[in-house]
């Protein structure tokens, strides 16, 4: 028999040692050591009712464990059998005590659709797939399926682009297979470019058939036979990964010419990319697979009409084309029965920042931020406080506290002046100073610009410039309404959709923090500390001994005193690098 | 295996294949193989999961223990990498995480040859399709 318990830092700070502890001296003192076991886990995921102590094989899963409960547990249920009735977890909705963890509904949070095998099988062999039901959504679209039939049922299911836009990819795919030309072109978006999000290099990773296989079909749908994969060369275990996949499909002739003797022909090469991140925009990617600069052009004409080459192509995201096979085998129905009214299915975050599981998550749409950020991501790192959450990459915005409870889908991230994007997500604590948060995202889009518009070119390296000056203290309550014009401005005239999306961190971040702003320019304090010129380094009179440690150690002399008499920092003098602060041992020098 | 000439053929494939999966996967037979599956995407490569699966597959040869290692995507769980399935024969898999050379052995020790768990274990807590 197993007791588990869990050592995850939520249920650690609610005495799970203490409790771990005392289960194993009343186990031993019963003389039981030899048949019971007691395990520290990693987290459960539900800190909110912890600590959690499950016992196995027979999955009693208890809540809010104290470390008094150990002998009752170990009396009642490992010696009589009986389970702690009180300590079982309590359904909230139908208030039922439910004993198994299986029936639990907090583990029907995550669904796994488009990350399926990823974890399960290994991706490079294609046998392991195919016993997965691999290549099985091809199969019956090539024979008993016609291509306005395959299209019908994605458009049926609802699925919409997960690269961000949320365009219907049912949709998508029935206007390229109206173009007529004799060449037509799938192409696979993989230039994941956005800061934390990794979810499309763990698909390729993890399950590349997947992707090839939806391709393919994809192929078969649009009236295209040649497939190509955009994926930015930093990924190199992806790029071997694919490759040794579409090579295996090839040998199974489920690639190449005359697939299963259906006289459909399809093959898929791979395009690298440099790594930038406007080349994720569709036409920008168009023209780097052209071996032109990657720079946006105007949409009409769109790709599916003129593309790759001027001919028809159909450029899907990497998840977008993972969930292909799945809404295949299991129906239009199936799918657009998960998720909310608009947007259906699942979505896969990378959570990354202040959270304590980082890590890939798969959940369905319409799941809430804070179900995302408490249940599954463990909570905040340290027991800090939520501040913000950072959705959509540069192009979205933040999301505040009391946007925790509105369910996540294309229309709401919209709504609350964020959006979608490829689904990164990255959690902010107290410690983070919003006016620096949407410095650092402007940095990235002004080195990331291609500077073929001025809006972007010019507008955001201002705004970085506006940005830069209110973190050194020089701002005005002018500045800010100037952020927010600029912004607008930027966002209705420039040329791609980088551009009309990067003023979003700065405009949110004014609308949602407005009183941080405020103090940045008119107090010229930032109250998380992070904005260093703001900052002030005082010597608190009362602490210190006049050892002079900090005087000798400051590398500008900014520090004046006498030998065992008060020391005083001259702020005109002083640059703020901290020495002092890590000098002193008697905790005499303050940041104010 | 040849090429896959039909939707028939494909789905033989596919039963000859889960029947070998499902033999590793759900026999009771204590002969049969453990299963450890590694974490190998970049995040488990760059936490040290290559030294790791080398030295299950080296250990458990040296140690004479029947087991199949193989490599798989990422699980999910990042903040743990390196992690590490591990299903004994008959029992459902396990995952555990931050798993260096001295946890691998701790592992081998004691959950494989004794099936005494080892700290360290990740809950899982998702779906997948097949129960949907």
């Amino acid at each position: 028999m197993h007791v588990l318990v869990c050592g995850g830092t939520g249920c650690h700070a609610s005495e799970s040692e203490a409790l771990l502890e005392n289960l194993k001296t009343i186990i031993t003192d019963k003389g039981l050591d030899n048949e019971v076991q007691v395990i520290a886990t990693g987290c459960f995921g539900f800190c909110e009712k912890g600590p959690i102590v499950k016992i196995m094989p027979d999955n009693t899963f208890y809540t809010q464990v104290t470390p008094a409960d150990a002998r009752e547990i170990i009396e009642e249920h490992l010696v009589k059998g009986r389970k702690v009735n009180r300590l079982l977890y309590v359904d909230p909705e139908n208030k039922e005590q439910i004993a198994d963890s299986k029936h639990m509904g907090f583990y029907k949070k995550q669904l796994r659709i488009a990350l399926r095998n990823c974890g399960f099988i290994d991706p490079e062999n294609i046998d392991e797939y195919i016993a997965r039901d691999g290549y099985e959504a091809l199969a019956k679209c090539l024979t008993e399926m016609t291509p306005q039939q395959v299209t019908e049922i994605m458009k049926k299911s609802g699925l919409r682009g997960r690269g961000g836009g949320g365009f219907p990819t049912g949709l998508k795919w029935e206007i390229t297979s109206k173009s007529v030309s004799d060449i037509k072109y799938v192409v696979c978006n993989a230039d994941e470019g956005d800061p934390g999000a990794f979810m499309d290099r763990s698909i390729l990773e993890g399950d590349p058939h997947s992707v090839i296989e939806a391709m393919a079909i994809c192929g078969y749908c649009i009236g295209a036979s040649n497939g190509l994969v955009y994926i930015r060369a930093e990924y190199p275990l992806a790029i071997d990964r694919l490759k040794t996949a579409i090579a295996q499909a090839r040998n199974y002739g489920l690639l190449g010419n005359d697939i299963m003797g259906t006289g459909f022909s399809f093959d898929i090469e791979l395009r690298y990319g440099a790594g930038a991140f406007v080349c994720g925009e569709e036409t920008a990617l168009i023209h780097s697979m052209e071996g032109l600069r990657g720079e946006p052009t105007v949409k009409p004409p769109f790709p599916s009409v003129s593309g790759y080459y001027g001919k028809p192509t159909n450029v899907n995201n990497v998840e977008t084309f993972a969930n292909v096979p799945v809404i295949i085998n299991k129906g239009a129905d199936w799918f657009a029965s998960i998720g909310t009214e608009k947007s259906k299915g699942t979505k896969v975050f990378a959570l990354a920042g202040k959270i304590n599981n980082v890590g890939l998550i798969e959940v369905p749409m319409g799941t809430t931020l804070r179900e995302v950020i408490y249940e599954i991501g463990g909570g905040i790192k340290d027991g800090k406080k939520f501040k913000a959450v950072q959705t959509g990459g540069p192009s979205g915005g933040c999301l505040t506290e009391k946007h925790l409870d509105s369910p996540i889908d294309y229309d709401n991230l919209i709504a609350a002046g964020s959006m979608m994007g490829s689904g990164g997500m990255i959690v902010m604590d107290e410690d983070d100073c919003m006016v620096s948060i949407a410095k650092f995202y402007l940095d990235f889009t002004v080195e990331e610009s291609c500077g073929k518009c001025a809006p972007c070119r010019i507008g955001n390296k201002r705004l970085y410039e506006i940005l830069d000056k209110l973190t050194q203290g020089n701002g005005t309550r002018e500045d800010i309404d100037s952020l927010r014009n600029l912004g607008n401005v930027i966002k209705d005239t420039a040329l791609c959709g980088l551009g009309q999306t990067s003023p979003n961190p700065v405009l949110s971040t004014i609308e949602n923090f407005w009183d941080e702003y405020i103090e940045h320019v008119t107090e010229k304090k930032c109250r998380s500390g992070q904005c260093k010129s703001l900052l002030q380094y005082v010597i608190d009179a009362e602490n210190c001994v006049g050892c002079t440690a900090c005087a000798r150690n400051c590398p500008v002399n900014a520090i004046s005193g006498e030998r065992k008499g008060i020391h005083v920092i001259d702020q005109a003098t002083c640059i703020k690098c901290g020495a002092c602060l890590e000098k002193c041992k008697f905790n005499a020098v303050l940041i104010k | 295996m040849g090429e896959v000439k039909s939707l028939a053929d494909l789905r033989k494939i596919k039963e000859d294949l889960r029947a070998k999966m499902s033999l590793r996967e759900n026999s009771n037979n204590p002969e049969s193989l453990v299963q450890i599956k590694v974490a190998m995407a970049t995040c488990g490569i760059a936490s040290g999961a290559k030294q790791v699966m080398d030295f299950f597959i080296e250990e458990l040869e040296k140690r004479n223990i029947q087991a199949v290692v193989t490599q798989t995507g990422c699980m999910g769980y990042c903040f743990a990498e390196p992690t590490v399935e591990v299903t004994l024969p008959g029992k459902d898999p396990v995952v555990y995480g931050y798993v260096d050379a001295a946890k691998a052995d701790n592992i081998i020790e004691k959950y494989i040859k004794n099936g005494e768990l080892v700290d360290g274990i990740i809950p899982v807590n998702y779906e997948t399709i097949e129960k949907n």
